[in-house]
């Protein structure tokens, strides 16, 4: 038990919980801000792996690391209008149109790296973001400058969604769409641009990937991540802050079963497969979602298609 | 521009709407092709041809289609009562696992079962796996309205891990050279082949058969008619009186059995046993066949030879000329989002 505690206590386990948060942090902020202006996006996680893509690729060609963040952010941005097309246009089923979107980014992105890449075995890399060792911080001067970027964008979040005027109307469509039109605001366009920003977000939480955890695309590398930001949402009852507790929470957990298994020796003696440490995250969020779930504070409109003149 | 809804729906709309979409699908991503290099029209040729265009095609196009009917009927009834499935690709492990399980109960026990008791059991087994996946989600949803869709989303992943630790564990076969696969199933649990010299086996049948007893089911009997008046509108639903809650269960049962089926019918139909890669995405590739049906389950059959068709055609396409296999995958997202829209149109006009 006290080896679990030295490991609680070292450094490095904290950074990892940092590192492994962070495009927790970015993907869950990216679903809160779609699912407050109404829109549920499950295409979240075809966008990180989209975005995951696009910005190694920029970088690969010789641009660099924040212009592989901005191509991301784009290309996420573009998934998002897509969505937003078909959801809120349209009026189309959130659900299943978020799922085409997961569907169409993850093989457009497969399709377009073999095409680039036709017969590589081992995935070309790139240099990636370099630790921000001039930091007088511990553990954050370990840290690569997008781990700060997420950390500033939760109170960045909270501060455009609960002080400012458009924030107040972004989360007016998701309560109340015929109200806010009532008040003369643009429901279509306002959840365009809520869907547009928050996918944004999500193609930023696949670059962080590629650009700062690993150096490189690798097909399997978002695994789910993407569904978990949906869970951490619920979890976080819609609210950045919590979001980021919720994030940070859950990277505890999954450094922790890391290390547990590197470790070896099991759980009070029992020698688990390694497989059970890999399903704690997922586990978790689904646990996450049940507890949650009773005192969920749904934004009142989400998943409603809004028709002018229908009810 | 805004949308109106149409007062009545033309017949030949609801034909032409989504051989519209692929046609359309097949425009937009023929950018694709180009962009990789290849002639499009040859490329296209090649994928029709290879999908459809001898003996070998067909039969490997049918055998393909299999698995993809049973997932593409789980995700049908499901979504028809707005249970949103998307767990089929766990439940098809699930129910793979399951049969392998109990299909394997001979193996060095000392008491043989004989086989004629031992495969309808298997077969029930992998559908009661499959069902009973989904029974935690759909009670999750009906009692406590946690979203289904993450829950059986996360499930997949779940799964797919405790298949890994069965297939290095309990159930890995000795004899596998160390690979990750499960003890194979005796010849006499195997399906035979429907087709001679092919690997078209009766799963295919099964199949069809169930599509029909599906379709016959939604509109002929009261689940039927339950199960899509809780689609139509869950409210209106609960107020005439109807069990809502218990429906739901039901058809998760249903849905989930026939992911659990998939499974089964693979391993004893294809595989003959349980490895970490015996479904390319079955599961997901379903969700996408029940939408190009429009939840109807004689389509689906439909939609799912068309569905494999590509898959099959692509593979020997990208043999030919270097346009990579993914070409499939992206012409089934985009047919999805097309058929969408396409339905969409069916029961809306634009106006200005």
């Amino acid at each position: 038990m006290s080896e679990t505690l030295d490991l609680l206590m070292a450094a490095p386990f904290w950074v990892a919980v940092l590192r492994i948060a962070t495009p927790l942090v970015l993907g869950t902020l990216g679903v809160l801000m779609c699912e407050r202006a109404g829109v549920l996006n499950l295409g979240i996680e075809g966008i990180m792996v989209a975005g995951a893509f696009a910005g190694w690729l920029a970088v690969y060609q010789g641009a660099g690391l924040w212009t592989g963040v901005a191509v991301a952010a784009a290309v996420g941005a573009v998934f998002g209008l897509l969505h937003g097309g078909l959801t809120v246009v349209l009026g189309l089923s959130q659900h299943v149109a978020g799922l085409g979107i997961t569907l169409l980014a993850t093989s457009l992105a497969s399709f377009a790296y073999r095409v680039g890449f036709p017969k590589v075995e081992t995935p070309p890399t790139i240099q990636p973001f370099e630790p921000m060792s001039w930091l007088p911080i511990p553990v954050l001067n370990e840290q690569t400058p997008p781990v700060l970027l997420a950390l500033l964008l939760v109170p960045a979040i909270a501060w455009f969604l609960y002080r400012t005027p458009l924030g107040l109307a972004v989360r007016m469509v998701g309560e109340n769409p015929a109200a806010a039109e009532g008040q003369g605001l643009n429901v279509v366009r306002l959840r365009l641009g809520a869907v547009a920003a928050g996918s944004a977000l999500m193609g930023v939480a696949g670059a962080f990937l590629t650009l700062s955890a690993f150096n490189a695309f690798y097909f399997n590398m978002v695994n789910g991540r993407g569904w978990v930001c949906v869970a951490l949402v619920v979890f976080a009852s819609w609210r950045p802050g919590k979001a980021l507790a919720g994030a940070l929470l859950f990277a505890f957990f999954d450094a922790l079963q890391l290390r547990l298994q590197q470790a070896g020796g099991g759980v009070f003696g029992v020698e688990l497969p390694y497989q059970v440490y890999l399903m704690l995250p997922y586990a978790m969020a689904i646990v996450a979602l049940v507890v949650m779930a009773r005192r969920a504070a749904y934004p009142q409109a989400l998943m409603k298609p809004y028709r002018q003149g229908e009810r | 521009m805004r949308l109106e809804r149409r007062t009545e729906v033309p017949r030949a709309l609801l034909v032409a709407a989504p051989l519209a979409a692929v046609a359309v699908t097949l425009l937009v991503t023929s950018l694709l092709v180009a962009w990789a290099g290849a002639p499009v029209g040859r490329a296209y040729a090649l994928l029709l041809e290879g999908g459809f265009g001898s003996r070998f095609a067909i039969t490997e196009t049918l055998t393909r289609a299999t698995p993809l009917i049973l997932t593409g009927l789980a995700a049908a009834v499901a979504f028809r009562a707005r249970l949103f499935n998307i767990g089929a690709e766990g439940q098809l492990y699930a129910g793979a696992l399951a049969a392998v399980a109990v299909g394997g109960l001979h193996g060095g026990t000392g008491y043989e079962v004989a086989p004629a008791i031992l495969f309808p059991l298997m077969i029930a087994a992998a559908a009661l796996a499959g069902a009973l996946l989904l029974l935690g989600p759909a009670l999750l949803k009906s009692r406590f309205g946690v979203d289904e869709v993450v829950t059986t989303l996360l499930l997949n992943f779940i799964v797919l891990l405790f298949v890994s630790a069965m297939l290095d564990g309990l159930m890995k076969d000795p004899m596998a050279m160390g690979w990750p696969q499960s003890v194979a199933l005796q010849d006499a649990l195997q399906l035979d082949k429907l087709v001679e010299r092919s690997r078209v086996h009766t799963g295919l049948a099964a199949a069809v058969g169930l599509a029909v007893a599906l379709w016959a089911l939604l509109k002929y009997t009261t689940l039927g008619f339950e199960i899509r008046a809780v689609g139509a509108n869950p409210r209106a639903a609960r107020f005439a009186g109807m069990p809502v809650g218990w429906t739901t269960v039901k058809v998760a049962l249903l849905s989930g059995a026939l992911a659990g089926l998939a499974g089964a019918v693979e391993v004893a139909g294809r595989t003959g046993y349980v490895t970490l890669d015996m479904s390319p995405g079955y599961g997901y590739s379903g969700i996408v066949i029940a939408m190009l049906a429009m939840l109807n389950p004689l389509a689906v059959v439909a939609a799912a030879v068309f569905v494999a068709g590509m898959l099959v055609g692509a593979d020997s396409m990208s043999r030919a000329v270097a346009v990579p296999t993914y070409i499939a995958d992206v012409i089934v997202a985009v047919s999805l989002i097309t058929v969408l829209v396409a339905t969409m149109l069916t029961q809306y006009r634009i106006r200005r």
